[in-house]
């Protein structure tokens, strides 16, 4: 059956960037990873941690794509867990999003030194040396850090390990 | 100083504080102490059960026929495991319990201890919420949390997991507080601009409905009074889901029946060729929309929930409301009174008229052999029940309560059993739970003593929950047990010969009991109607009886369930079914994926 501009659109994927205020209590996390299991939604990317000052509220961001229907409606399933306070879609608005990497190079020879100038140009800094490897830590929002990754492949990348995505709304918006 | 009490009773207290006259539960080793702070006090009832999962449907009945919250008390894992189906039955269909589970001891926990459980774990996607209690200091504050949780928003079922230690240890006690809860602050007034513009629009529409839901009847009984005030005030047609039944009354001219996959042709006609639709706490669910992208196709589409996750979740709709049923009914009734546009009258005689056609097909006529030796149609068996115990609330003032189980019989009973009040319907809706009717039935007479409470039953449902016998003949709970007899998981067989070629895989009931026999051995009444003959006598002298009676009534074995929606078929694609229409059931590859 041929489709209606009005259902392409419908079925547009994109990908949102969710911030959840929850209350810091056992299984809240659980809580949150068991409704985008069990209702079929994507994770991308999950971060969480305490935010405030008594430790009693954590924020939980979640990169996850689907269809607008189908956004709506997690941040609106989110919304009823009991232990959550507030849930923002940051990406309706100028937000910014960081992730932080650490990406372990083996190897010697001019893929190491090709390797430094690389890093050098992504103001990676290597935090760990032997004569054999590196440990580069690098700071971005996902693009940059896929982008260098997939130039420190060739040049011996051994093991990498993410955080997954932090976000914050631009301005004085807030959550 | 605070008074210092063993954790269990600091538990009863706080039950006692929200106002808990009876629990539903079974006693286990990691629940003891619980039990034996019960032993010790006279305020809280307590109804044993015979299986955990019959002790949650008890306070779901309890709940549905009171608007009260319905309470469990169970033990650690099987205890726990066996209430998990109960729990489920009450998310989907938005039931308010709370169900308290015993645990091993804290510092057991983790260790594959005996009768250890996640039960939280277990738990979590089978209830609203759930608490896992560490601590006594924090016993007070989880138990009165989980009575707002359960019983505020769009209700649903809590549960409580109690380590055995910290029931046995000394805990503060504290009142439940004033203050909303810190994070859950369900939205229950509607926006009253959206009202207005909602109620602009059912003033211009030419062909309008009203579809409404479970929303209606968890909102409280005034929500049943102002949807009767708005439906007679506008007077536009209604039709309800198997959830929303009793919240219009059923004998009204206005009432179109039931909605759906077994719903009446005129209300799912309706539905397809009306231009406004105005669904008052009903979810679009599966069973009620047919094939999604032919639901209501010409309409401009109205959604008033109380939970915002149920906009736009099926059904995209035009115009969302998020508010609670009573609320937003009281609202659209001021601003229906405060709106000076008239409804267009000459359209909407126009649309009466056309659905009086629909009607004119008489959808729900069967054919019944009046001959005293004839088989009785199931139809026929609840049309008589329903007439017999409408002349008996006519002439004692006795009320009836029905439950059923899940099957042909619970179709049948929503079609034929005519329903003028809310909080009388007690069925499985969301889940589809066979065994749900019997435990129900039990909750519903402990909540309603003097009350005719009958479950309307199918003989293979009934064998799900069978063992609850046992409670009724305990309590002296005078449950009538209606058994529409076929022989067959009559539902599981009427897919089988729409979809799967007639081949009856597994669906005959193999080895039934003699179930006369069955209800003496439980201290009961066992009557039988084999033919159209014994049937008034039969259901005459189970209503009249004191006692608990399971009257086996033998109906046509053949007798499918009609009209209906195939799977993956629109609205105006249902089939009537014998002698109305012989147009066969078209089921597309598509459609007998869906269930």
């Amino acid at each position: 059956m041929p489709k209606t501009p009005n259902q392409i659109h419908e079925n547009t994927l994109r990908q949102a960037t969710i911030s959840v205020l929850v209350e810091n209590e056992a299984g809240v996390l659980a809580r949150v990873i068991g409704l985008f299991s069990g209702r079929g939604y994507n994770i991308d990317s999950l971060t969480v941690a305490p935010v405030d000052e008594s430790g009693r509220q954590s924020r939980i961001n979640v990169v996850t794509t689907g269809t607008e229907m189908v956004i709506a409606q997690i941040q609106a399933q989110l919304d009823r867990l009991v232990p959550v306070y507030r849930v923002s879609d940051l990406s309706e608005g100028p937000h910014i999003s960081r992730e932080l990497a650490l990406i372990k190079m083996i190897g010697t020879g001019e893929a190491r030194s090709e390797a430094l100038r690389i890093a050098d140009a992504f103001r990676a800094r290597a935090i760990d040396a032997t004569t054999e490897s590196f440990v580069f830590e690098l700071t971005g929002d996902t693009g940059k850090l896929d982008a260098f990754l997939n130039l420190m492949r060739p040049l011996g990348l051994a093991e990498v390990s993410r955080t997954g995505v932090a976000a914050i709304a631009r301005g004085t918006r807030l959550i | 100083m605070t008074e210092m009490k063993s954790g269990a009773e600091v538990l009863l207290r706080a039950l006692k504080e929200q106002g808990v006259e009876v629990i539903f539960g079974y006693p286990g080793g990691a629940v003891l102490p619980i039990y034996d702070a019960l032993f010790q006090q006279e305020d809280i009832r307590h109804i044993l059960v015979r299986h955990e999962q019959a002790a949650v449907h008890a306070a779901e009945g309890y709940a549905r026929s009171t608007g009260k919250v319905g309470v469990v008390l169970v033990t650690s894992g099987p205890g726990a495991t066996n209430a998990v189906t109960g729990l489920c039955d009450a998310l989907l269909d938005s039931i308010p319990v709370v169900c308290f589970s015993g645990q091993v001891a804290t510092h057991l926990i983790g260790n594959d201890a005996f009768q250890e459980a996640d039960t939280t774990g277990i738990t979590r996607q089978a209830t609203k919420h759930n608490y896992l209690v560490r601590k006594g200091s924090d016993i007070a504050r989880v138990v009165h949390e989980a009575f707002q949780v359960a019983r505020s928003g769009r209700p649903g079922p809590v549960l409580v997991d109690l380590p055995k230690d910290v029931m046995v240890a000394d805990a503060p006690y504290s009142a439940a507080p004033n203050t909303p809860h810190r994070s859950y602050r369900p939205r229950t007034e509607p926006d009253f601009e959206l009202v207005t513009k909602a109620v602009h629009l059912m003033k211009l529409a030419r062909k309008p409905i009203f579809y409404t839901g479970g929303g209606v009847i968890n909102s409280g009984p005034e929500a049943s009074e102002l949807l009767r005030e708005l439906v007679r005030l506008s007077g536009y047609p209604i039709t309800t889901t198997l959830m929303g039944l009793g919240s219009y009354p059923a004998n009204d001219d206005q009432f179109l029946g039931m909605l759906g996959m077994h719903g009446t042709y005129e209300a799912n006609l309706a539905m397809h060729d009306c231009d406004l639709l105005i669904n008052i706490g009903a979810r679009f669910d599966d069973r009620v929309t047919g094939r999604i992208n032919a639901f209501c196709p010409h309409a401009t589409k109205i959604h008033v929930d109380i939970d915002p996750s149920n906009i736009n979740k099926n059904v995209k709709v035009n115009l969302p409301i998020v508010g609670d049923a009573a609320n937003t009914l009281r609202a659209m009734l001021a601003a229906w009174r405060a709106d000076s546009v008239e409804p267009n009258r000459e359209a909407l005689a126009k649309w009466w008229v056309q659905i009086n056609e629909w009607r004119a097909i008489h959808c729900l006529s069967y054919e019944q052999d009046k001959s005293p030796g004839a088989i009785i149609k199931p139809q026929y068996a609840i049309q008589r029940l329903y007439e017999a115990t409408r002349a008996h609330e006519r002439a004692t003032g006795q009320q009836t309560y029905i439950t059923t189980e899940v099957g042909q019989h619970q179709m049948w009973a929503a079609q034929y059993f005519h329903f003028d009040s809310p909080n009388r319907w007690m069925t499985s809706g969301g889940l589809g739970t066979m065994g749900y009717g019997l435990p129900a039935a039990s909750g519903v007479q402990v909540a309603h003593p003097d009350a005719l409470v009958i479950d309307i039953a199918g003989e293979a449902s009934i064998l799900m929950n069978i063992q609850e016998m046992g409670t009724l003949c305990q309590y002296r709970l005078p449950v009538k047990i209606f058994i529409l007899n076929n022989r067959y998981m009559g539902m599981v067989r009427q897919w089988q010969d729409l979809l799967h070629g007639g081949r009856r895989s597994e669906s005959y009931s193999e080895a039934l009991p003699d179930f006369v026999k069955l209800a003496e051995s439980f201290h009961a009444v066992g009557l039988r109607a084999n033919n159209v003959g014994e049937l008034d006598d039969v259901i005459a002298q189970m209503i009249a009886s004191p006692k608990a009676v399971i009257a086996d009534i033998m109906v046509d074995q053949d007798e499918n369930c009609f009209p209906m929606i195939p799977s993956g078929a629109a609205h105006n694609e249902m089939i009537l079914g014998p002698g109305k229409d012989q147009r066969a059931a078209h089921v597309s590859a598509a459609g007998r994926m869906l269930v």
